[in-house]
C-alpha cells in the first residue's frame, strides 16, 4: 500500500481541515498528490472527542499555526459546531462548512490573496464543481 | 408512539444524530433538551443551522421538556429526543413514558473512566444508569444504527464489541 506523505516546502499553512473519520487526512493527501501543496493545510482528526475537546483542539491548532481559516466536512458536524463557537471570538476568521476537494485545490493556489478571501472564493469554486452525469441528468 | 429514539449524546446535534440516525429513521423533528441551550438564543441558532430545513428542531429545558413530552409523543410525526447528559435524561425518565434510552456519546473528561470508545462514565453516572435500569428502562449503547446495541451490563464491564 503506498501513501502520499506531505513533504514540507517551508510554506506556512494557511488553513485547518477538520471532519469525521479520516476526512481531513484524506483530502490533504489528495491535495498533496495533485498539487504538491498539501503543507498549506493542517489536517485535524477529532475521533471520539467531546465537543469541548474538539473546540480546544481546533483553537490550539489555529493559534499555533496563526491561521484564520477552517474547512469542515458537514454543516451538522461537531467540527463545524466547534468552529462556529471559535469564530464567535475571531472577527477575522472564516469557516467553510461542506468543503470538498475542488474547494481545497482552489484555496491552495490562491496564495496572492488573504486567506479568508481565498477561502470564500474557494467555497464558490467547490460549490460549482459538483456535477451530475448519466441516468437522465 | 412518535418518539423513535431517546438519546444521550454530549455533542447534541451532529452528524451521527442528524444524518446517521435521522435519515434511516426518517426523523421529522428533534427535541433538544438542555438547560444551557434552552436559555441561549445564540446556542439555539447554532444548532438550528446544523439540521436540514425539512427537520424541525425544538428546544426545552429539562423541566419544560417533562411537561411537553406527552404532546410530542402524540405528534403524528417521527421524532427523536436528545439530551447532552445522563442526569437530564434521568429527569425525563422520572417524568414517565420512556422505556428505552440510547447511549450515543459520553466522551472523556475528568473523573470519567472509559467503558467503550464513545462511552466514558464517572462513578455517579454509572450509578445513575444502574438506577434507570432498575426502574425498568432498557439502556443500550449504539452510536450508529448499523452498530450492535450493547447492553448496559456489557458497557459497564467495559467490553468493546
Amino acid at each position: 500500500m503506498s501513501s502520499d506523505p506531505v513533504t514540507p516546502t517551508n510554506e506556512a499553512p494557511r488553513a485547518i481541515v477538520a471532519g469525521h473519520g479520516d476526512f481531513a487526512a484524506g483530502l490533504v493527501s489528495a491535495v498533496q498528490q495533485i498539487t504538491g501543496r498539501g503543507d498549506r493545510l493542517i489536517p485535524v482528526a477529532v475521533k471520539q472527542l467531546s465537543v469541548e475537546a474538539i473546540e480546544q483542539l481546533l483553537r490550539d491548532r489555529m493559534l499555533e499555526a496563526h491561521v484564520r481559516v477552517i474547512f469542515t466536512d458537514l454543516q451538522a458536524g461537531s467540527c463545524t459546531m466547534a468552529s462556529r463557537r471559535i469564530l464567535r471570538g475571531m472577527d477575522d476568521a472564516v469557516l467553510i462548512a461542506g468543503a470538498n476537494l475542488p474547494t481545497l485545490l482552489d484555496f491552495v493556489f490562491a496564495e496572492g490573496r488573504p486567506a479568508p478571501e481565498a477561502a470564500r472564493h474557494a467555497a464558490e469554486r467547490g460549490r460549482a464543481a459538483i456535477s451530475v452525469h448519466g441516468a437522465g441528468a | 408512539m412518535s418518539i423513535l429514539l431517546y438519546r444521550i449524546d454530549d455533542r447534541l446535534i451532529h452528524g451521527q444524530v442528524v444524518v446517521g440516525w435521522g435519515q434511516p429513521l426518517d426523523i421529522e423533528f428533534i427535541v433538544l433538551v438542555d438547560d444551557v441551550v434552552a436559555a441561549s438564543d445564540w446556542e439555539q441558532e447554532l444548532y438550528r443551522m446544523g439540521v436540514p430545513p425539512e427537520m424541525e428542531l425544538y428546544f426545552h429545558s429539562a423541566a419544560s421538556a417533562v411537561e411537553a413530552l406527552p404532546g410530542y409523543r402524540a405528534d403524528g410525526r417521527r421524532g427523536l429526543v436528545l439530551t447532552g447528559d445522563i442526569d437530564t435524561m434521568r429527569r425525563l425518565v422520572d417524568g414517565g413514558g420512556i422505556d428505552a434510552v440510547n447511549l450515543g456519546g459520553i466522551h472523556a473528561k475528568a473523573g470519567r473512566s472509559p467503558r467503550m470508545r464513545y462511552v466514558f462514565l464517572s462513578p455517579d453516572e454509572e450509578a445513575s444508569l444502574r438506577n434507570l435500569a432498575a426502574q425498568g428502562v432498557t439502556i443500550t449503547a449504539q452510536d450508529v444504527p448499523n452498530a450492535r446495541p450493547v447492553a448496559l451490563n456489557e458497557v459497564l464491564a467495559g467490553v468493546e464489541p
